[in-house]
């Protein structure tokens, strides 16, 4: 627990460095396809000694049946704890005695293993990742175990305001649809889940050519080539459904939940549907984004609630741009008596940058930050990897790096004001207020008071 | 102004040196440059050796407050002007603080160098400390205290176990201050702190990343160089003094959903040779999933939803080491402490065996390897180390780490985990269950 603060609620830790001048450098990384179907790619950067590898599956919830909430996420974070040959304390054993680390985990839209090694301890890392991926045992002691602490953990979080309000936020949203869910089920869909399950859910979708493979690391395409065809040897391809999910149908007018707690500090969120990664605005919401509330402190909405008001120590908004049409959200926490201003002044923000878009200056620090700090985000190793099987699993092509600062370039004040119009809703969204209901006063005209 | 050299080899490579250059200004500022030319990126980092270690009781939560103010402007320019530069140039700027320090950084395309060396002198000379502004900030801080603390019961657990272990040390305060502390916090006491302790002898610029040193050097000298040397700030003169006896503190919180342990011990810190066996100790217990404290109380016994250790080594003044837990739901928070208490004892009673010291080892070196992947990282580790004893205390580290025994385990463990020495934190969710999402409601219009 370190007792350290941070002022603008950023996790510094994400911050990451890499290479400014793309175009004149070597390509960020190597692509090839294995025979099985797997996706391979890899950074060869040898500064240090260590590698590191995510497997990326696309066995997210988007792949669950609603009655079975949880069920893909609780087949990922199965992986490691136990093989056909290897129980969950032997794997543990075995990656830690080395100093590495290998952990599952899940999301909406796909399945994660992560490995990181000493380069050395390569060889017994991939074997340990490629075992686990392959041939997990989901021996029934081990899911009970899981079972147990996942419940555990749903419940604690409930004392946790910001995730009440997400997930009070998403369900409104997305209804039955696998974003309004949390990943991790809930404590009354997890019971149902079974061996039978669990086993069908990963043979179906845990497949090479469901798959992807990032490496980074002082290691080359084709060591990694090599390796993998010995540890993967028998993992074959299956023909995969295609993804079959309903659509979200919106909200056509403004919808309030509030949820009652004794708080010091109401958390709020408001919002409603944005768009996919796809989406060929994602570029120009990005940059809307950036001016509206997702800059940090120079952010619209940090410097009229935060700087100028004193309101709030965090406000800020984003597209969660996914696989499928993701949320537009907007977050903050006030103290209880400030909730309703607050929320009137987010929503004023929102109406203004519809109506009168950006200024030139703002438009050209908003593409200055995000050409220049696109290298910070990937410096590390672990950076890399991540970067890499999104640019593939979102089929971004490998020239990415170097087309997104002329993309950004692109963008005018025409084209913010054209998506500021067409993505955000201020009069259709839902706002979730966690609040003491003692203290707090929402204005009676705070939804829907101007014409959309 | 002597410059010196010194070269480190970090683990399991034998080819890569770590060249650290240290030099002192004449105005006294301590000046570290690491070389790093993997990526044109480089990460400027000023530290002042100033955190809430050095606050009077009654003015908690100064060090904090005035690092936000660091962001308000100077003479020269206006609020928020130093951070809307910093992005209009690709940078990133943050800061943050500590018991010991308080550190502001700027990572940014390595041609861009001139604006942190711009921007950083002219608030440590010139910060411009408007009411208005204090005023706003203060309730910014507070909306931050509330979110942090009051409103989530684990950090309040904590807070409640760091104020009761520590009667006479600054180290009992929270770093974001007590409510009551920061409605009261005035002008003139932002004033005097700035004056105190924002000088360049009080203050370690490290810069890591791809600059040339011989360049960078004369660059740093020009920008500081014509700031006065201040007065040596008055020493934190506090000595805990020795535990006679257990204290534990009960947090009942209507908001908590499972009850949660914490049991901190007053260990030395790294000035003190025992502290690599501490850190050993560390990993040991809770170093990943064969670690004791998750095998055995989460695995085996499943009696706890998680635990964990954690020793805080990089400090100033002596500082705790601390075991938590929260049991699964249906099991007691009696019956979960007995058990960490039990694996406590049994590292007293029976050596560890050579593998399992071997794998703590190991795991410390790689990660110590593992954290050396990123610029800001190491920037980090340097400028901490520096604060509290000297960077050369992070050369130090791995060399420690190699020397320690199964019998150091043994000793460590029956010279510092014993009942006399503990703070105990239980927490205890209310009986009553408040309102949640059963009073959802939703309103069209």
């Amino acid at each position: 627990m370190k007792r350290e603060l941070i002022k603008t609620g950023l996790v510094i830790l994400v911050l990451a460095l890499g290479l400014p001048k793309l175009s004149e450098s070597a390509p960020l990384g190597r692509r090839s396809e294995m025979k099985n179907g797997l996706t391979l790619l890899v950074a060869e950067r040898s500064t240090l000694p260590m590698v590191t590898v995510e497997v990326l599956v696309k066995a997210g919830s988007l792949r669950e049946p609603r009655e079975k909430a949880g069920l893909a996420n609780l087949t990922a974070e199965l992986l490691p704890l136990g093989t056909a040959s290897r129980t969950a304390l032997e794997i543990s054993e075995a990656i830690e005695f080395v100093g590495g680390g290998l952990s599952a985990s899940g999301s909406q839209d796909f399945a994660s293993l992560s490995l990181t090694v000493l380069k050395r301890d390569l060889d017994l890392g991939l074997e340990l990742l490629a075992d686990v991926l392959m041939r997990p045992a989901f021996r029934e002691e081990e899911i009970a175990r899981k079972m147990k602490e996942l419940q555990g953990s749903i419940r604690q979080k409930q004392e946790d305001p910001g995730t009440v309000v997400r997930e009070a936020f998403a369900s409104s949203l997305f209804g039955e649809h696998p974003y309004g869910r949390p990943v991790e089920g809930t404590e009354e869909s997890l019971p149902r889940i079974t061996r039978k399950d669990l086993v069908a859910f990963h043979q179906r979708y845990f497949v090479p050519n469901n798959s992807i493979l990032s490496a980074a690391g002082d290691v080359t395409l084709e060591e990694m080539q090599g390796a993998l065809e010995k540890h993967l040897q028998g993992w074959a391809q299956e023909p995969v459904a295609a993804l079959d999910v309903s659509k979200v149908s919106p909200p056509v007018t403004q919808q309030l939940v509030k949820i009652d707690r004794e708080v010091t500090q109401a958390n709020i969120v408001w919002g409603h549907l944005g768009i996919e990664r796809k989406n060929p605005d994602y570029y120009a919401l990005s940059v809307m984004n950036l001016i509206l509330g997702g800059g940090g402190l120079t952010s619209r909405l940090m410097r009229s609630i935060r700087e100028e008001q004193g309101w709030a120590y965090d406000v800020h908004s984003y597209f969660s741009a996914r696989r499928l049409p993701g949320a537009f959200v907007v977050i903050l926490q006030t103290k209880n008596e400030t909730a309703g201003p607050a929320t009137e002044e987010v929503l004023r923000q929102i109406r203004d940058i519809r109506e009168k878009g950006v200024t030139a200056e703002e438009l050209e620090e908003a593409k200055g930050f995000l050409t220049g700090s696109f290298p910070l985000r990937f410096e590390t190793n672990g950076d890399v990897v991540s970067f890499l099987a999104a640019v593939e699993f979102y089929d971004l092509g490998m020239d990415y790096p170097e087309r997104y600062p002329e993309i950004i370039r692109a963008v005018t004040r025409e084209d913010i004001l054209r998506v500021a119009r067409n993505y955000l809703h201020p009069n259709r969204g839902i706002l979730v207020v966690l609040a003491d209901p003692a203290k707090t006063k929402l204005p009676p005209d705070l939804l829907g008071s101007a014409k959309d | 102004m002597g410059g010196l050299l010194l070269a480190l080899l970090a683990p399991g490579s034998e080819a890569r040196g770590v060249q650290v250059f240290e030099t002192t200004l004449d105005n006294g500022l301590k000046v570290l440059l690491l070389e790093e030319h993997k990526a044109p990126v480089v990460t400027f980092h000023i530290w002042y050796r100033v955190g809430s270690r050095n606050e009077q009781f009654g003015r908690t939560g100064l060090a904090h407050l005035l690092e936000h103010m660091m962001f308000k402007g100077t003479e020269k320019i206006g609020a928020q002007e130093f951070s809307q530069r910093v992005r209009r140039n690709g940078g990133r700027d943050n800061a943050f603080t500590s018991q010991d320090y308080t550190g502001y950084f700027v990572t940014i395309a390595a041609d861009r160098i001139e604006l942190p060396l711009e921007l950083e002198p002219d608030r440590m000379a010139n910060l411009r400390l408007d009411p208005a502004e204090v005023n706003r900030e203060r309730s910014v801080v507070m909306e931050e205290r509330r979110m942090r603390t009051e409103d989530d019961p684990s950090s309040a657990l904590w807070e409640e176990v760091q104020a009761a272990a520590f009667k006479a040390h600054p180290y009992g305060n929270p770093v974001i201050g007590w409510m009551e502390d920061l409605r009261q916090l005035t002008l003139p006491d932002i004033q005097n702190f700035y004056k105190t302790y924002y000088a360049p002898n009080n203050a370690v610029v490290v810069v890591v990343g791809d600059f040339d040193r011989a360049t960078l050097l004369p660059k740093i000298q020009k920008a500081f160089g014509s700031i006065l040397r201040g007065p040596e700030p008055p020493p934190v003169r506090s000595d805990e003094p020795p535990q006679k006896g257990e204290r534990r503190v009960v947090l009942r919180r209507p908001d908590a959903r499972l009850p949660s342990l914490v049991a901190a011990f007053h260990v030395p810190n790294l000035k003190d040779p025992d502290c690599y066996t501490l850190d050993v100790l560390e990993v040991i217990l809770a170093g990943g999933k064969s670690a004791r404290l998750y095998r055995r109380l989460v695995y085996e016994k499943q009696l706890a939803l998680g635990a964990g250790a954690y020793y805080a080594r990089v400090s100033a003044d002596p500082d705790l080491f601390s075991l938590y837990a929260t049991p699964l739901p249906g099991k007691t928070v009696e019956e979960l402490e007995h058990a960490l208490y039990a694996e406590i004892e049994q590292i007293k009673n029976e050596l560890v065996s050579p593998r399992e010291l071997q794998k703590a080892k190991n795991q410390i070196e790689a990660s110590f390897l593992f954290s050396q992947d990123s610029i800001f990282s190491l920037a980090r580790q340097l400028a901490s180390h520096e604060i509290v004893a000297g960077w050369r205390s992070w050369e130090a580290y791995l060399p420690g780490i190699r020397a320690v025994t199964r019998e150091d385990i043994q000793r460590v463990a029956r010279k510092y985990f014993t009942q006399d020495n503990r703070t105990v934190g239980v927490l205890i969710p209310g009986d009553q269950q408040p309102a949640t999402s059963g009073q959802q409601s939703a309103v069209s219009n």
